[in-house]
């Protein structure tokens, strides 16, 4: 067998998930969301429910721009909106899969009262939070995930406020599945990405990614390998840990990250109330059985 | 009222904001969400009894920045949807507002106005949010809004208000007013077959087939719509795009869509716009008034005439776009000396007109709490 | 006292793998290459139109891919993958 060095090709295998002629995209080298995108596209993929069924949504930010890359039906919508928008779709058309993709300041920041309120009314959803620590569309701002005495470009003495623990926040408020990863882990998290797609309810998974150019500069990480480098030094594996001792630092040695699919349970997902009377099927609705929420738009008036 | 039917055909007494949720259903409304908040709280309490007896989709959202997203999403996944709020969630809204006119989903939004700016008087009358409606969220974007002066209209115009949102593709709001949500009247309610329906432009060819452009528009500047789950795989942002559909951040890119989006009202507007006129062809003075004041007006143009004194009423039920060319028709035939803006905050509609006629207008004018009276009205209209 | 193996020991055949490498995509991260478990991959010498080294074959490891993939899940420029050599 004659054996070659690499082969170069115009097109990649998973060129048909994403809108290939909008590549490359406008995250910087050493980004962490290219290969949570990835997971998501290989997911999307592997979770064997058709293309033409997934929804993406996103909100504002380097996170956001994902929905413009996945060639799904994708809306990127308002900053910290795209949970309520996607809602809105989860429950008019229960028959598809609505990821929302976005990252830590637009959805727990300026979008933080609509995740607490979809995980408490478990919105049929998967929710997909690249977490990069701080800002990076607008160069590098401090935000809720900012890690306390980290520098960025509103907090050049140190951040002075704690950050959230998102794994410890979506448990508390009701997220059905709640998951840790990061962008090296990538087998484990497309694995749990798959898992989210086919449960229902509210799912959620955190993706810790280097941010070199908006995190990393200020705090001394250098570039996106650097960060990538300490996650494989760093990181542990542990499904079963105490959700209160999730808390993360990067610049701490001595604490390690924790990562893992913490919860993994059922309970009933929102469908809006329907009493049995009136003529529904006058609207075509009585379909509406095969999930049991919302309406399906077949022979709407 | 609890009919269990979508059409509650029928002669009924019933109060503003019931009247205007009964229209929602009868337009074919599948989808709602809000937050309650006085004066249009009825409207929501009205649809959470309903929309469930129906198979439509009733959530109560936290807030109203939610609301809106969320009728957005339900709107993109083809189902006609709506939100009910009032000025202070007005307020939170008009980010989605330009959202929606961007990405150029329909949807309507019911603004039940009360005494204004801030929370000002949550159970009073007040009608301080018509700029608002047409300018509040950043930027060029076109609207449509209605506005009922009563519980009769406010059924009626609900479905024109689906309609256009559906024929255009645009955000279209309902001005209500806390009188007209609160008042109780007769509303006339038709059979289902007699209630008018004109949905979306959708795509004519299937998914499978050849690329399909998202915001081509064709004719009248509106592009098909299609929804989500539907095979179309279409992107939808609120950055300036291309007819793909794909971020275009230049500023011939901007100049195109910023255009289309304004020209889908501005070249429709003779299609759109509905006033209603009450002795205008010979008024020397006219009045203009919408909402509850429009009421008070009418009484006090019958009390000039009774005093043979040639005064008339100009109500405009879109307020926007405004009835600009009828007002300029009753100019052209110059007898008309006057005008009289009648108006429940400080002077806004007063400014528009004064913008399009260029002659004196009279401000009868209060910043809300209580209609304005005839009396007021018919002592600017003679002075 | 017998030593434990696998019980597909004999009939698992480790894979072969082909990289396959778009250098236009590329922009140097060099996720692939530091993370790839059989260091198979190196810089290029050369550079694509934006400037950066993408990923090639280093010399002497053109064998030793074993398709695992990660690379390709890892880049975030869907600008390298492989493919098991039948």
């Amino acid at each position: 067998m004659s054996v070659e060095g690499a082969k170069i090709v115009p097109s990649h295998h998973l060129d048909s998930l994403f809108r290939a002629d909008r590549l490359p995209h406008i995250l910087c080298p050493g980004c962490g969301i290219g290969p949570a995108m990835h997971c998501f596209a290989q997911a999307m993929l592997d979770s064997g429910i058709p293309l033409e069924r997934h929804v993406c949504v996103s909100g504002i930010g380097c996170t956001g721009r994902v929905a413009g890359y996945v060639n799904v039906d994708s809306y990127h919508t308002t900053h910290g909106r795209a949970i309520p928008f996607a809602l809105g779709i989860s429950v008019v058309r229960p028959d598809l899969k609505v990821t929302v993709f976005s990252g830590d300041g637009d959805l727990i920041s300026i979008g933080g009262n609509h995740f607490i309120h979809a995980a408490r009314r478990n919105i049929n959803l998967n929710v997909i939070c690249v977490n990069n620590f701080n800002y990076g569309m607008t160069g590098g701002q401090a935000g809720p995930t900012t890690p306390l005495g980290a520098k960025a470009a509103t907090a050049p003495y140190g951040n002075a406020e704690r950050p959230f623990s998102l794994p410890y926040l979506a448990a508390a408020v009701g997220a059905t599945f709640v998951a840790r990863w990061t962008a090296l882990h990538v087998r484990q998290l497309k694995e749990a990405m798959v898992r989210a797609m086919k449960k229902k309810g509210f799912t959620f998974i955190e993706v810790l990614a280097p941010c070199p150019t908006g995190f990393g500069r200020p705090n001394n990480i250098g570039d996106g390998l650097e960060e990538m480098e300490r996650y494989r030094s760093r990181c542990v594996v542990n499904h079963r840990a105490a959700l209160h001792e999730l808390d993360l630092d990067l610049r701490r040695i001595d604490q390690p990250f924790i990562l893992g699919n913490f919860v993994d349970i059922d309970r009933p997902h929102f469908r809006p109330p329907v009493i049995e009377q009136g003529p529904a099927a006058e609207f075509g609705r009585d379909d509406r059985s095969a999930d049991g929420g919302g309406a399906a738009m077949e022979g709407a008036p | 009222m609890s009919s269990g039917k979508r059409v509650s055909g029928g002669e009924h007494f019933m109060v503003g904001d019931h009247a205007c949720a009964e229209g929602a259903l009868a337009a074919g409304l599948e989808f709602f969400a809000g937050y309650p908040i006085t004066p249009s709280t009825e409207i929501t309490e009205h649809l959470s009894r309903r929309m469930p007896e129906l198979g439509a989709s009733f959530v109560q959202m936290e807030d109203e920045l939610g609301s809106l997203a969320a009728v957005l999403g339900a709107s993109a996944a083809g189902a006609r949807s709506m939100t009910a709020t009032s000025g202070p969630g007005f307020s939170l809204m008009m980010e989605n507002i330009g959202l929606a006119a961007m990405m150029e989903i329909p949807c309507v939004i019911v603004d039940v106005m009360r005494g204004s700016p801030s929370t000002g008087l949550p159970t009073a009358v007040g009608q301080g949010d018509v700029m608002q409606a047409r300018w509040g969220s950043h930027g060029d974007y076109s609207i449509v809004a209605y506005c009922p002066n009563s519980a009769q209209e406010c059924f009626d115009l609900m479905i024109k208000a689906f309609n256009t949102a559906d024929q255009y593709r645009i955000p279209t709001l309902v001005l209500m007013d806390e009188i007209i949500g609160h008042m109780t009247e007769r509303v006339v309610i038709p059979e289902a077959v007699k209630i008018a329906f004109s949905g979306r432009k959708r795509p004519v060819r299937p998914a499978s087939e050849a690329a399909f452009l998202p915001f081509k528009a064709d004719g009248n500047g509106v592009p098909p719509m299609a929804h989500a789950g539907e095979g179309y795989k279409v992107h939808f942002t609120g950055l300036t795009h291309d007819e793909k559909g794909y971020p275009a951040l230049n500023a011939e890119a901007h100049r195109i869509l910023v255009t289309r989006l304004i020209d889908k009202v501005r070249l429709n507007a003779a299609a759109i716009v509905e006033y209603e006129g009450l002795h205008l062809d010979d008024a020397e003075v006219v009045v203009v008034a919408y909402g509850c004041t429009s009421r008070s007006a009418r009484q006090a143009v019958f009390t000039a005439r009774e005093k043979g004194v040639r005064v008339g009423l100009l109500r405009p039920i879109t307020l926007w776009p405004f009835p600009e060319d009828k007002l300029r028709r009753l100019l052209r035939k110059g007898e008309v000396k006057r005008f009289v803006v009648a108006e429940i905050n400080m002077g806004q509609i007063s400014r528009e007109v004064e913008r399009l006629t260029q002659i004196p207008v009279a401000r009868v004018n209060h910043p809300g709490g209580a209609m304005i009276l005839p009396e007021d009205i018919l002592e600017a209209a003679l002075s | 006292m017998t030593t434990r193996r696998p019980v597909n020991w004999t009939s698992a055949k480790i894979p072969q793998g082909q990289v396959y490498v778009l250098p236009e995509r590329c922009k140097g991260c060099r996720f692939c290459i530091e993370f790839c478990p059989k260091k198979v991959l190196a810089e290029s010498g050369s550079i694509n139109a934006k400037g950066y080294h993408y990923p090639v074959v280093a010399p002497g490891k053109e064998a030793d891919c074993v398709h695992c993939r990660f690379c390709d899940l890892v880049c975030p420029e869907f600008a390298i993958f492989t493919e098991e050599r039948k």
